[in-house]
């Protein structure tokens, strides 16, 4: 009998052995939160995220562009890593104005391009498909377009928020996309503040192997 | 705490007083106390001759045979359907929470399940049931209150101790550094790891020492005697009562 | 030569040495009261009673149906193209990831924090078989670095203060000698960087497995697991086969009562659910992902309702937060590779009670561990449990742990014996008890381990049972 077999079979066998049981109810309304507005959401969003260091800004559809420019400037940042096939990225390229800051369009597999990437790319920019006030959590699903290590391996990650894409929890996302029923991608993300370890003497420390930065653009 | 359901019962007029080993053999005023505040109450106390030790030494070192022959043999001292009170957490403890388990599968097992359902730890009885009121006869003083783990854990009377100490206007109750935190006696414990005992008695020493109480009252025995025997040995001012004697004392005038 | 059964028997003596090491004592005490402070804080907003019940019925309703939800969960990993592997023992285990990496001719690992890994020592496995695996958790990296194991489970470094590491880090890689825990977090991000990139294989554990989509979930702040199981081409997952969950639902209570009872954060920086390697148009992520699952004893402990509380476990910690032992011995004075209470009635399944049994009753069972459990396992319960198997001490119980009996000594059970006799009898307690309190000023004042620290206990001039007859006497 092979290793997988032996395993499953001592488990049933010692099923039999305990009697099996009858577990608890799962009772998930701890879970539930009175209903939140948008205002609301928004509120506890930042303030989960502000003590973390995640950085946001309130701003709206048609001027964070150049937003986002004023603070690659003043961040010091010398490129950016966008996928000009989305289309936030297609709009910020074409409204790009600063002519010392490239915007990177690097679409081939990470792999070709690992050295540039780890090294010379200061900060790059996502979507997002929504975020949970709760925990002040940002969802991501990374794509071929916006691959993981997009919000990952440069120092700063710009990220885009629809202002109407709040969830008060991470159960009622779960539950209004129906991610179960749906299926998962190869890749599912919660990102709530930039990179940080306690390690050394429970004394916070941010910017760890992950980004430094973690810069929100609520867009309304 | 939160797990503990309690239904108190309406106070009744005789109860069972389960003395414990400790009480009986290096504590009696302890016994005495008790039994006392429970008469001025107006209960009829009985105290069932031949009651011994709960069998927990045993029982928590893993030796159930040995614990279930002694717990069998307390099981048959309280045949009336009266509360059995007991003045300490960790037989009470012992009695509520583990007879049932000891005998369970046993031809005793409904006779400990009835016993769990009516003990009671006596501080917790005196202010839910008896409705206690105390009045305060003895000089201004500041105490510190220690709760046992199973007081505090198996039997949810955390609460007691101070709601009884608030009573007496002359008492000022201090808390000491990590009020929670056990005392190392752990019965047994205290002579399989004493090294580790003698840390954590140690700690919780120097904590009633320096909260600014002039003493500490306790709900145990066990716990009185691991903390008071080595304040004594380290020469520590700290000192405790058990908190049974202490309330007798202050509501009597006695002496100390 | 059993070096994992070795080290547990050290228990005692390396116990007091922790007591008398004021570094230890200090490092825990600061550290431990932080962390039980921060649980507090993160679960005010919660009705922690109700949340802990819905984990606890969670993980459950997961054991009360383990090896459907194994079968399940291998069959939609492998749909999602995840390759799955099954190891009876720890060693098994690495056998299975040596086999892997060297397919692939794989000569370098990173890893991200698993406990399971640490249980099968598999960095001294695969440096046997000539393969590289570096820790990349910070943690991690700094055990490492002084060559020793971790001392908790969520913060493996947490006995090393920041002049410690510092000088660790200058001594192992040149860093510079510095109290700035920014400038040492930095210089470690930088080495470690260059092994991300390099890596050929990325080695994680899995916090939450999930029956229902083939998902793994691996929570963490740093950011080295999503690059552990990113960037290089290779991805392996090794968990304890106890850790599936049903439902993606599942998940969400358990991670709430995780991240809080573990670090006192209400979410971890990253939430890292795995579905399957790269996808064909995808850029990057792992061509190849493999789960390995672990049984090691599991399976035994699932022999008996009682015992199989004990897999209940999310590895969160809390428990030797709340652990007065714990906080003053530390982690590494168990020896072993999961320390406190969780340690103590895990250990001795996968080691044997003859080996690890004394961990049992290292306990005063006080219970402050059961109260913060965020799956409410009945940890003092299963210790009472573990003693009795120890000293095959119930007879109406058959044999179920390894080492069954072993602490049995025949002269403890002549007290014993005498201790029972004494106490089920009235007429010898009656007599034993008058006898004592007649000579109590013969008690011997030096009563071994007791009297070491405290005043020996003196029996009363006349017992209560003795008083409350001349009452009654008098009454008449």
């Amino acid at each position: 009998m092979n290793t997988r077999d032996a395993i499953l079979q001592r488990l049933y066998q010692g099923r039999e052995q305990q009697g099996g049981f009858e577990p608890p109810v799962s009772d998930f309304g701890v879970l539930q939160r009175p209903h939140w507005s948008k205002a609301e959401k928004l509120e506890r969003f930042a303030r989960a995220m502000g003590p973390v260091h995640g950085e946001i800004h309130n701003t709206s559809r048609n001027t964070w562009h150049q937003l986002l420019q004023q603070l690659m400037q003043e961040k010091g940042l010398r490129n950016l890593w966008v996928n000009s096939d989305t289309r936030h990225g297609r709009l910020l390229a074409d409204h790009w104005q600063l002519e010392q800051i490239p915007l990177l369009q690097r679409t081939q597999p990470i792999n070709e391009w690992k050295d540039e990437l780890f090294n010379r790319v200061d900060a790059a920019l996502t979507g997002s498909r929504g975020a949970i006030a709760e925990t002040g959590s940002l969802i991501l699903w990374p794509t071929p377009a916006e691959p993981r290590a997009m919000s990952l391996v440069p120092p700063v990650h710009f990220v885009l928020l629809d202002s109407n894409r709040l969830y008060s929890t991470l159960h009622e996302a779960m539950q209004q996309e129906g991610w179960a029923d749906k299926g998962m991608p190869t890749n599912a993300l919660l990102i709530s503040g930039p990179s940080k370890t306690a390690d050394i003497e429970q004394t916070l420390a941010y910017g760890v192997h992950g980004p430094r930065e973690l810069v929100v653009l609520i867009l309304e | 705490m939160s797990d503990i359901i309690k239904q108190y019962p309406a106070k009744p007029s005789r109860v069972y007083f389960y003395a414990t080993c400790l009480v009986d053999l290096f504590y009696p005023e302890v016994g005495l106390a008790g039994i006392q505040l429970l008469e001025r109450e107006g209960i009829e106390v009985v105290f069932p001759q031949g009651q011994s030790c709960c069998g927990q030494p045993a029982y928590t070192s893993g030796l159930n045979g040995q614990a279930r022959t002694v717990a069998a043999s307390q099981l048959g001292l309280f045949p009336d359907n009266w509360p059995v009170v007991v003045p300490s957490g960790s037989c009470a403890g012992m009695l509520r929470q583990h007879y049932p388990r000891l005998f369970a599968g046993t031809t005793l097992a409904e006779q400990a399940e009835q016993l769990a359902s009516r003990t009671w730890e006596l501080t917790d009885f005196l202010l839910h049931v008896c409705r206690i009121r105390l009045q305060d006869r003895g000089e201004p003083i500041r105490v510190a209150m220690h709760t046992s783990c199973s007081g505090r854990r198996e039997m949810g009377i955390a609460d007691s101790g101070p709601a009884l100490l608030a009573q007496l206007d002359n008492v000022e109750l201090v808390q000491q550094a990590r009020p929670a935190e056990c005392c190392g006696f752990g019965g047994t414990f205290a002579v399989r790891h004493p090294a580790i005992s003698a840390a954590m008695v140690e700690d919780k020493a120097r904590a009633l020492d320096t909260c600014g109480a002039d003493q500490f009252v306790s709900t145990d025995c066990g716990c009185l005697m691991n903390i008071d025997g080595f304040a004594d040995k380290q020469q520590l001012a700290t000192r405790g009562q058990h908190i049974v004697s202490f309330l007798w004392q202050r509501s009597t005038g006695g002496a100390a | 030569m059993n070096t994992a059964a070795d080290a547990v028997k050290q228990f005692t003596p390396r116990a007091r040495t922790a007591l008398d090491t004021p570094a230890i004592r200090n490092n825990f005490r600061k550290a431990m009261d932080g962390l039980m402070d921060k649980r507090l804080d993160a679960f005010a907003d919660w009705d922690l009673e109700a949340l802990r019940e819905l984990g606890a019925a969670v993980r459950l309703r997961a054991l009360s149906r383990l090896p459907e939800l194994l079968e399940l969960l291998e069959r939609n990993l492998q749909a999602n193209g995840i390759q799955v592997h099954w190891a009876q023992t720890g060693e098994q285990a690495c056998e299975i990831v040596r086999d892997i990496c060297n397919a692939r001719n794989a000569r370098t690992v990173i890893k991200g924090k698993s406990m399971v890994s640490e249980e099968m020592e598999l960095n001294a496995f695969l440096a046997r078989s000539g393969i590289e695996a570096l820790e990349s958790d910070l943690g991690e990296y700094i055990i490492q670095l002084a060559g020793e194991a971790p001392s908790h489970i969520i913060m493996p470094a947490i006995h090393k203060n920041t002049a410690e590491i510092s000088e660790l880090m200058h001594q192992a890689t040149g860093t510079e000698r510095s109290s700035d825990v920014d400038y040492l977090t930095a210089s470690a991000r930088a080495q470690l960087r260059e092994k991300f990139m390099q890596a050929d294989v990325g080695i994680s554990g899995v916090n939450f497995a999930v029956a229902e989509t083939g998902t793994l979930c691996l929570v963490e702040n740093e950011g080295n697991g999503r690059l552990t199981t990113t960037v290089p081409s290779c991805h392996i997952a090794v968990t304890g086969i106890e850790k599936v969950v049903e439902h993606l639902a599942d998940v969400t209570p358990l991670l709430a009562l995780l991240t809080r009872s573990a670090t006192g954060q209400h979410i971890t920086t990253y939430v890292n659910m795995i579905s399957g390697p790269r996808k064909v148009d995808e850029k990057d992520g792992p061509e190849a992902v493999h789960l390995v699952l672990v049984d090691a004893g599991r399976s035994a402990i699932y022999q008996d309702r009682e015992l199989l509380d004990t897999l209940r476990c999310i590895r969160c910690g809390a428990c030797m937060n709340h652990c007065p032992v714990y906080t003053r011995i530390g982690g590494h004075a168990y020896g072993t590779t999961y320390p406190g209470p969780i340690g103590k009635i895990l250990m001795p399944h996968l080691l044997g009670l003859d080996n690890a049994g004394s961990l049992a009753t290292a306990s005063t069972l006080c219970g402050a561990c059961a109260e913060v459990c965020p799956v409410k396992i009945p940890i003092p319960q299963l210790l009472q449990r573990l003693r009795s198997e120890a000293m095959d001490g119930d007879p109406q119980r058959s044999a179920t742990v390894a080492g069954h009996g072993s602490k049995r000594r025949w002269l403890e059970m002549l007290l014993w014996h005498g201790w029972t006799v004494f106490n089920s009898r009235p007429w010898i307690y009656r007599l034993g008890t008058g006898l004592m309190t007649r000579c109590r000023h013969l008690m011997p004042s030096r009563l071994g381990a007791w009297t070491r620290y405290r005043s020996a206990p003196r029996p009363a001039a006349h017992s209560l049972q003795q008083q409350l007859r001349q009452r009654q006497h008098k009454e008449q």
